[in-house]
């Protein structure tokens, strides 16, 4: 019932004490009032531009979704398993990202990396989502008690800095990949659960809502149909953007020590690794760095992409 | 009730949330510190020298009780003992904490002073192909993982460059890099925030209206737009400072500092849990000052604020 | 006297994705020392435009690709953005739109008045609390030490726009752009305004260029109007000839669909037939908001009584009117009819029903009865819904009309009913003009065949020609199906037009109750007076 009564305040067009109306003209190009500047001007590349880096973005994922799933296509080579001659090679034809202590094709243990990252940047995603957004769900569309109460859960999921928080739940949960991705989830929660409830407050508030209940919509329909369609395209925005900060996360965990255990080519594990040789062979931790700056640009961008489509949909 | 009394009464109602958060994580669970740690049969204790010691780290009795003991300890000062060492955890995060707080404040300040240069300098630039390259940097820097950054930056100044020594570097030197390496993600989002602050400002009539006064854009930018945006700002620093920690902890790992990041690592590996709880609970407290402190101050920069504080 | 401003065959361009718009053509006027010029036009006409040009504030993207800017003899069209700095503030001034967003908030009222002078240079800093008092003073603001020391928001829209009217004039500029200066007030305060800006003219010999939507108001206001539509001049004289004897078909058009007190009604007045139950009966209802809760009482604030005891009742087949102000309680009302709102006292009878006291179904059930369409018809339709689908929902709420394929047929019908082509029927809402967006929100509410349609400032975000349309689709709908009508409006030149009872509310009270046509005869009400005194375009001589 809440959701129906939710725009019991003050229509600011008819009750803001001090005189004023909402502006009359509504010009569908937005520019009825002399005051209305900002925009830059757009010079004909910096329209590309935008278009150029997102198709760069999805085909960066492609890429490395592709690694995930069939390494086999991308290297010859065996990722445990090295040439003891070739140790420490820099970059060259043959060894693209050079080679390890061990001999073995650095590019090749990136390549076979990707399925941690990208599965543990899957799961961490899924937990704050499924979870982040159903509390925040619930909390915004029932209100009430229920709503303060979860919202100052958030608070204290939020108080908590994430990397320590991680840390407790893996101390909890043990060390490894599935783990420490569950652990950066759980972080990510609180982020979820703000935005969805707080997307879905301002849907209820809209006239669109209300007027589906003056049509006679019931609290289940309206719900299904007004509300969460256009509470969740944020949301979606949102987990691109966690995925690349999930990434990042777990990587710093498999550099910590606290995810996969070696050998595994664990990204973040491969530039620890390469560490005790940073005087002498510089891509062992340069270029696996390298690779996660890319997927997470990469997130980032389609979550941007996400975002300004929605916005230009309203 | 005066709206300075809510705010401080719920922050405190988050605080009491997180040590309850932490305790149940760290203690109230299954995985039990003090049992890993003596039923190493190397040990050779027998189960009534286990039973003792369990006894004086208070692990048998019932967990309401042990909840109040670490709750009113933690209260009184009295966080507890490391389980690895003996000591008392007070002691160690007490020696631990200056040195973090040094750099995570170096680090913020450099963050904040990065975060306005790039702002500054993408909203006045007279070139757009430089407006937009400087407004790319945020999303770049924000990529970059805290570990990785601190390694390049050894690589390039130390190795590469020779301009700053590994071995025993001075006071001041020995700062430089982890400063940058913690600064440089934490601008990122800050400088995103304010130029986007900007933007939405620039788009208010009222800046229209001093434009057409005769104002300058820098004129506009410093004493209109700046004051009006620092808001948004503010609000997303207090809760960056989460990420602040954190990248604190990884760039002690990085660089060898001593600090809470290596006291955390330590514990992690010794699964010392009290230490572990303490210093979770510091962390929450110290976000949760600064954020109160964020909103507290907020109706010092927007008067629209001051009725809401007054009432 | 030379011209203040000369402005010749300007044409202005905007770059956009798809290349570059012209949107202004050829236009060209002057203004003289002590002359108030008019823009007139609808959304689009490039009125906008124009005046954004002649102070080179253009939104980017925006540039002058032909004709001249000459202002007080220098020709300004290529001028450096140094020279335009030099004569923003000085030579021309700026009176903005929306006096709520216009002043910079975190700055004192004093300081913003003020800022001319420092950007200038313009006044030693120790005399500038003097030269911010005088200024206050001369625009008419009451105790103006204190109002300097006071922020923006502690101040009402009327006295914002008359600060910013203050800062506008800080420097003496003989040229005042005024960009749609009364379109954000109440129409009361309104008219105070529009004074001020008359005695600034007659006094200091100020050109005003006014840029509005409203014929009406020009008229009474300038010495000469322009008429613009799609960036071309329609008509171009003094007002009393454009008004009396419009040249282009365009201005009889507009003037013919913004009514003022002038314009004959041609509607015939409705009657319920005898011995039938009121539509709606209002007794006595109060509405509060706030000063509940838990906090709000730990916090000592009083409610805000948002309705007042207020009765009024609509005979079947009328149309009433509710009338006011902003804050007069009108919207509240009417929200609590539509069973949106709920009360603190008092009752409310529609169509038989007590509202105040329904459970949720009966609630619901009377909803297939009672319609609202609301004023911003960008904000009533969902985004992500098709206009068919949202036409169809109604009726599939209700399970009417049986099959899925029953139901749009009767969308489509609806649809037809209020003109909106077929070919839009697939589209989305921002694919649409305002004016048919808020066709498909009629033919939302008409698709459930109601009995009471509550319209809440309906057609008051649109332009004159599209709201006239929609009131002549209302008034058929009303003769075919016999319609009850509950109308919310500020504008009494149109409810002279479309009602046959009154209330006025103000504050929450009803003032005055009548029939339309007496009300407007005869007020008896010093605030109804005032109201009608108010409404510009009462000089048809």
């Amino acid at each position: 019932m809440t959701l129906e009564l939710e725009r019991n305040v003050p229509d600011p067009a008819d009750e803001t004490p001090d005189g004023l109306r909402s502006p009359i003209d509504v010009d569908p190009e937005g520019r009825t009032s002399l005051a209305a500047t900002a925009e830059r001007a757009p010079a004909p590349w910096r329209r590309v531009l935008p278009w150029l880096s997102v198709g760069l973005a999805f085909a960066v994922v492609a890429l490395v979704v592709a690694w995930a799933l069939a390494p086999g296509l991308f290297t010859a080579q065996d990722p445990y398993t090295g040439v003891p001659a070739d140790k420490l090679a820099p970059p060259s034809a043959a060894h693209w990202f050079g080679t390890d202590p061990t001999g073995r094709d650095l590019f090749t243990r990136v390549v076979y990396g990707a399925r941690y990252s990208l599965l543990g940047g899957t799961v961490a995603v899924g937990v704050g989502l499924v979870a982040g957004t159903a509390l925040g769900v619930i909390a915004g569309s029932i209100g009430g008690f229920l709503d303060e109460l979860l919202m100052r859960v958030v608070d204290v999921l939020l108080s908590i800095p994430g990397l320590l928080l991680s840390l407790s739940v893996i101390i909890l949960l043990g060390f490894g990949t599935t783990n420490a991705a569950i652990a950066v989830g759980v972080t990510s929660v609180a982020a979820f659960a703000r935005l969805s409830r707080s997307e879905v407050v301002r849907v209820r508030r809209t006239e669109y809502v209300e007027a589906a209940f003056g049509s006679g919509g019931r609290w289940w329909s309206v719900l299904l149909r007004h509300v969460l369609p256009n509470s969740l395209t944020a949301v979606l925005a949102l987990a691109a953007l966690q995925f690349g900060t999930a990434v990042l996360a777990i990587s710093t965990l498999g550099f910590l020590g606290y995810g996969a255990p070696p050998p595994t080519p664990e990204w973040g594990l491969l530039i620890s690794e390469g560490r005790s040789h940073l005087a002498t062979s510089w891509w062992l931790t340069t270029l696996p760095g390298l690779v996660v700056v890319v997927v997470v640009l990469s997130a980032n961008r389609i979550s941007g992409w996400i975002s300004e489509r929605r916005e230009g949909a309203r | 009730m005066t709206y300075v009394a809510s705010r401080v009464l719920s922050s405190l109602g988050v605080l009491l949330g997180a040590f309850t958060l932490a305790f149940v994580l760290l203690q109230a669970l299954p995985g039990d510190a003090v049992m890993i740690r003596f039923e190493n049969p190397e040990l050779g204790l027998t189960a009534e020298q286990i039973a003792a010691i369990r006894e004086s780290y208070g692990a048998d009795s019932g967990l309401l009780a042990e909840y109040w003991h670490a709750l009113s300890g933690a209260l009184g000062g009295d966080l507890g003992y490391s389980v690895a060492s003996g000591a008392p955890v007070r002691v160690l995060v007490g020696e631990a904490l200056g040195s973090t707080l040094l750099l995570a404040g170096l680090g913020f300040v450099a963050a904040v002073l990065l975060a306005g240069l790039l702002a500054f300098a993408a909203s006045l630039s007279p070139f757009s192909w430089l407006a937009t390259l400087l407004r790319s940097l945020p999303s770049l820097f924000i990529s970059v993982p805290v570990f990785w950054l601190g390694i390049v930056l050894i690589q390039l100044f130390s190795f590469r460059l020779g301009w700053i020594s590994v071995i025993r570097p001075g006071p001041v030197e020995a700062l430089i890099l982890p400063v940058l390496t913690l600064a440089v993600p934490i601008s990122a989002p800050l400088a995103q925030v304010l130029l986007r602050a900007i933007d939405d400002v620039r788009a208010q009539p009222f800046v229209a209206v001093v434009r057409a006064k005769g104002a300058s854009e820098p004129w506009l930018l410093v004493r209109n737009v700046l004051r009006n945006a620092a808001l948004p700002a503010m609000t997303i620093a207090g809760v960056l400072l989460g990420e602040l920690i954190g990248g604190a902890v990884v760039t002690e790992t990085v660089f060898a500092r001593f600090g809470i990041g290596r006291l955390t690592a330590d514990a992690l590996n010794a699964q010392d849990t009290p230490v572990l709880q303490a210093i979770v609970i510091i962390a929450a407290a110290v976000f949760v000052v600064v954020n109160l402190a964020v909103d507290l101050l907020a109706p010092v920069l927007d008067p629209r604020l001051r009725r809401r504080v007054q009432a | 006297m030379s011209d203040l401003l000369k402005v010749t065959d300007l044409s202005v361009a905007y770059a956009g994705r798809s290349g570059s718009r012209t949107v202004t053509h050829g236009v060209s006027f002057a203004v003289a020392p002590g002359e108030v010029v008019a823009l007139v036009g609808e959304s689009g006409s490039g009125k906008t435009t124009t005046a954004q040009a002649v102070i080179d504030l253009l939104p980017a993207g925006g540039r002058v690709v032909g004709g001249r800017i000459e202002l007080a003899g220098e020709d300004v069209t290529h001028a450096s953005a140094r020279r335009w700095r030099e004569l923003r503030g000085r030579r021309v001034g700026l009176i903005p739109q929306d006096p709520g967003a216009s002043l910079d908030p975190t700055k004192r009222i004093g300081d913003s008045v003020a800022e001319a002078f420092r950007i200038h240079r313009a006044a030693p800093r120790r005399v500038l609390g003097a030269r911010v008092e005088e200024l206050l003073d001369r625009v008419g603001i009451d105790d103006p030490a204190r109002r300097a020391r006071q922020y923006p928001h502690e101040l009402s829209g009327g006295m914002k726009q008359r600060v910013l009217i203050a800062a506008a004039i800080a420097l003496g500029p003989g040229l005042l752009i005024a960009d749609e200066p009364t379109s954000a007030l109440d129409v009361t305060v309104q008219r105070r305004i529009l004074d001020l800006l008359e005695d600034l003219r007659r006094e200091n010999g100020t050109g005003i260029l006014l840029v509005t939507h409203d014929l009406a108001l020009a008229a009474d206001h300038a010495d000469r109007v322009l008429v613009l539509r799609e960036g071309r001049v329609q008509e171009h004289g003094p007002s009393a000839q454009v008004l009396r004897a419009p040249e282009s078909d365009y201005t009889r058009r507009l003037l013919a669909d913004a009514p003022t007190l002038a314009t004959p009604v041609h509607r015939a007045a409705r009657t319920a037939p005898d011995g039938e139950q009121p539509a709606v009966r209002v007794r006595g209802l109060s509405v509060e908001f706030g000063g509940h809760g838990l906090g709000a009482r730990l916090r000592k604030e009083q409610p805000f009584r948002a309705v007042d005891d207020v009765s009024f009742e609509i005979p079947r087949g009328t149309t009433h009117a509710l009338v006011g102000e902003s804050g007069s309680g009108k919207t509240t009302t009417a929200r609590v009819i539509a069973a949106f709102q709920s009360a603190a006292s008092g009752s409310v009878e529609v169509l038989g029903e007590d509202v105040l006291t329904l459970d949720s179904a009966r609630r619901r059930e009377l909803r297939r009865r009672v319609q609202l369409v609301y004023q911003n018809p960008y904000a009533s339709l969902d985004p992500r819904q098709t206009i068919l689908d949202a036409v169809t929902e109604p009726l599939a709420n209700f399970g009417l009309e049986g099959s899925a394929a029953g139901r749009r047929a009767h969308a489509v019908q609806a649809l037809e009913r209020v003109a909106l082509p077929a070919e839009l029927h697939h589209r989305r809402p921002r694919e649409l003009s305002g004016g048919q967006r808020q066709r498909v929100a009629i033919a939302r509410a008409i698709v459930l065949h109601p009995e009471l349609l509550i319209l809440d400032e309906a057609t008051s975000a649109l332009d004159v020609t599209v709201q006239a349309g929609i009131l002549r689709l209302l008034d058929d709908l009303q003769r075919e199906r016999g319609l009850t009508y509950l109308v919310i409006s500020h504008d009494l030149a149109v409810v002279r037009q479309i009602a046959d009872t009154v209330t006025v509310l103000r504050r929450g009270r009803a003032v005055e109750q009548s029939g339309t046509a007496a009300l407007f005869a005869d007020p008896h009400e010093e605030y109804t007076r005032d109201l009608i005194a108010s409404i510009p375009g009462k000089v048809p001589s």
